[in-house]
């Protein structure tokens, strides 16, 4: 197996897709001459032509449209957002044309697309260059929303989300795209809609998503040295969400930490808390607690940021207190 | 430099297309009196915006389409789904919520979609669907086909930015798109002059490299035809778009909650407009050129009233979704 970066990740997820099957092309800002904002398509250009690696004007609603009219006239678009902060543009097309077309023909037009882009906070971007978006996607039917962690996660399901017939939203991050991982040499793909248990103990399950699998992890590492054992969950698709592994994490470990990127109100969070008190009331040996932003707009000032974001530190405290250990 | 031009058709005698076109506009006026009734009888819900005074629009530009062309359009689709060839039956199903309609009772008034016809919907969001006829036009091109999309929309939509956005990567690609405005005169009920900071919104053209813009009478359905012809030729051939504004105007009110005059617009301008019916302006037509009689007429209004009855009958008849519909068609089994 190679080490690669998350970008090389999905750049070889998109060559593999666009050699694979010609109706699908890749539609954005800067993703062709510019090689990608963050080089995600660094060399598609001189691969596969101007047809298919179409440069767009600064214009998301635009741009998004035309990859949905595209996909309903048969091609496979893959729109890429140099961020989701930008995408608040294009949400009428991802939450009004793309997610309900299929439903509101009455089955006969279905969406074959992919939106993706960073999503959340990198490092000093102030508050508009700074938001996590995947509770506003994740609560639209007709969308299906992935969010990877990992190099490995990256391709194969980037992979499987090209060649849904559904929309799906791809939610990637600028911190992830130079971390490092293992992919293997052959071909695979991840199927979406799966959990995966990235860390198995016993103590407390961490179910989280995205950017802040690699937080897990290291609170695993760290826990462990305590003799603290921990799930990590990794929820991979934040719709439809694999119910199933969640259940059967937290009804082994009797106790939960949510961890995520964003905001408080309304989360993702909120909603596994809610299939835990559903579905595990009787098996919680205490209240889930969750870890996100801090309730404010990203500040810029480095160590105003470093508190609004979670962090290794918090969820550290929140698997404490789910353990009550001090 | 984007050229405009005011359309300058000439009335060329063809009885047979004269009769067709007839036909065509009056199947969409009755159809829509009868949708008209059944809205006040409550067999028809939700928002409902009729198509009344604006047929010729549909019908001098949809029917001169090839079968593999597109059609896209806004939530005034009722008119355009017929012309393109959806079925009185489907269209009046769909208005009644009922399985048989031709999105199967899910879309509605707004939202008639056809597969088999390329009639793309009826959309509900003002300009939302301009990107999407330009994504079409993408897909022709993509493809090498000669195929042509036609986008119709309200004279409101110039204004919004989905709309530039849209006509700007059409212009820039050269994409085989028709965009045609349908100025009815009022965006609901704010009249054009107070919404457009321009005179007249075929410049809006003017903005994008090659763009024709063209003014078309859109009360008389020979100038429809003829302009749209040109412009369909042009996308055709030489894949450019086109931006048609047709003056229209709508006899009923924005929507059926909407009275059909005296507010926004007078009694007085509602009559001066009806004097200028396309339908009765063709016959008219017609008759003195001798192509149709008052008999032929008879029957085809009688022709037409039991097509639309059919359909109604048909719709009436037609079951509801049964409630393991409601979460069908949410997502689509991916086969590939």
């Amino acid at each position: 197996m190679a080490i690669i970066t998350y970008r090389e990740a999905l750049n070889q997820a998109l060559r593999e897709e666009m050699s694979r099957d010609d109706r699908v092309f890749l539609m954005g800002e800067e993703v062709g001459v510019y090689n990608g904002a963050y080089k995600v398509s660094k060399g598609l250009l001189e691969e596969f032509g101007e047809n298919r690696v179409v440069d767009c004007p600064i214009a998301e609603l635009g741009f998004s449209g035309v990859g949905v009219g595209a996909a309903m006239a048969g091609l496979r678009p893959i729109i890429e957002f140099m961020t989701w902060n930008f995408a608040l543009l294009a949400i009428d097309q991802v939450v009004n044309s793309a997610a309900k077309m299929l439903y509101m023909s009455g089955g006969q037009f279905n969406v074959p697309i992919v939106f993706r882009g960073p999503n959340g906070a990198a490092l000093q971007l102030g508050a508009q260059h700074s938001q996590a978006f995947e509770s506003w996607l994740a609560h639209i039917p007709g969308l299906k929303v992935v969010s990877p962690g990992t190099p490995y996660d990256a391709k194969g399901l980037l992979k499987s989300a090209i060649r849904d017939d559904n929309p799906v939203v791809f939610l990637e991050g600028e911190m992830l795209y130079n971390t490092k991982g293992e992919v293997p040499d052959h071909e695979y793909l991840i199927p979406l809609g799966k959990a995966e248990l990235k860390r198995e103990g016993g103590d407390c399950s961490i179910i989280t998503s995205g950017k802040m699998v690699l937080v897990a992890m290291q609170v695993a590492d760290q826990l462990a040295k305590e003799d603290i054992h921990v799930d990590v969950l990794d929820l991979l698709t934040l719709r439809p969400m694999d119910v199933e592994s969640i259940r059967v994490s937290v009804r082994k470990t009797n106790r939960a930490v949510v961890l995520e990127e964003g905001w408080e109100v309304c989360g993702i969070g909120a909603q596994v808390v809610d299939y835990i008190q559903r579905d595990c009331f009787d098996d919680l040996d205490a209240p889930v607690v969750r870890v996100h932003q801090a309730d404010v707009p990203m500040p810029y000032a480095k160590g105003l940021e470093k508190i609004a974001k979670p962090d290794v530190a918090k969820s550290i405290a929140a698997v404490k207190q789910v353990m009550y250990r001090t | 430099m984007a050229t405009r031009k005011k359309s300058d058709a000439k009335n060329a005698l063809d009885p047979a297309l004269d009769r067709e076109m007839l036909h065509s506009m009056l199947v969409q006026r009755r159809f829509e009196e009868k949708v008209g009734e059944a809205y006040a009888l409550g067999k028809v819900g939700g928002f409902c915006h009729l198509y009344i005074g604006q047929e010729a629009v549909s019908t001098g530009i949809i029917g001169q389409l090839r079968p593999d062309d597109y059609v896209i359009g806004t939530y005034r689709d009722h008119g355009q789904a017929l012309v393109r060839g959806v079925t009185p039956r489907a269209v009046m199903a769909e208005l009644f919520g009922r399985i048989d309609g031709c999105s199967h009772g899910k879309g509605g008034s707004m939202h008639m979609f056809d597969r088999h016809t390329n009639f793309l919907g009826g959309h509900g969001i003002v300009g939302s669907h301009v990107p999407l006829a330009a994504g079409v036009g993408f897909a022709i091109k993509y493809r090498g086909g000669d195929q042509v999309i036609v986008c119709f929309m309200g004279d409101s939509v110039v204004n919004i930015g989905a709309f530039h956005e849209a006509l700007n990567m059409a212009a820039l690609w050269k994409l085989p798109c028709l965009f045609v405005i349908e100025n009815n005169r009022y965006g609901m009920g704010t009249p054009v002059e107070k919404a457009a900071a321009v005179d007249d919104l075929s410049t809006r053209a003017d903005g994008y490299k090659g763009m024709d813009g063209i003014v078309i009478d859109g009360m008389d359905v020979h100038s429809v035809r003829s302009a749209a012809a040109l412009a369909i030729e042009r996308a055709r051939t030489e894949s450019l778009p086109s931006l048609l504004e047709v003056r229209t105007y709508r006899f009923r009110g924005h929507s059926m909650s909407d009275a059909v005059s005296g507010t926004y617009r007078s009694k007085k301008e509602l009559d001066l407009y009806t004097q200028l019916d396309p339908i009765f302006s063709l016959k008219a037509g017609m008759i003195a050129a001798g192509t149709l009689t008052e008999k032929e007429w008879e029957t085809l209004e009688q022709e037409i009233a039991a097509t639309v009855q059919d359909a109604w009958d048909f719709a009436d008849q037609s079951p509801e979704p049964p409630p393991a519909a409601l979460f069908e068609d949410v997502l689509v089994e991916t086969t590939s």
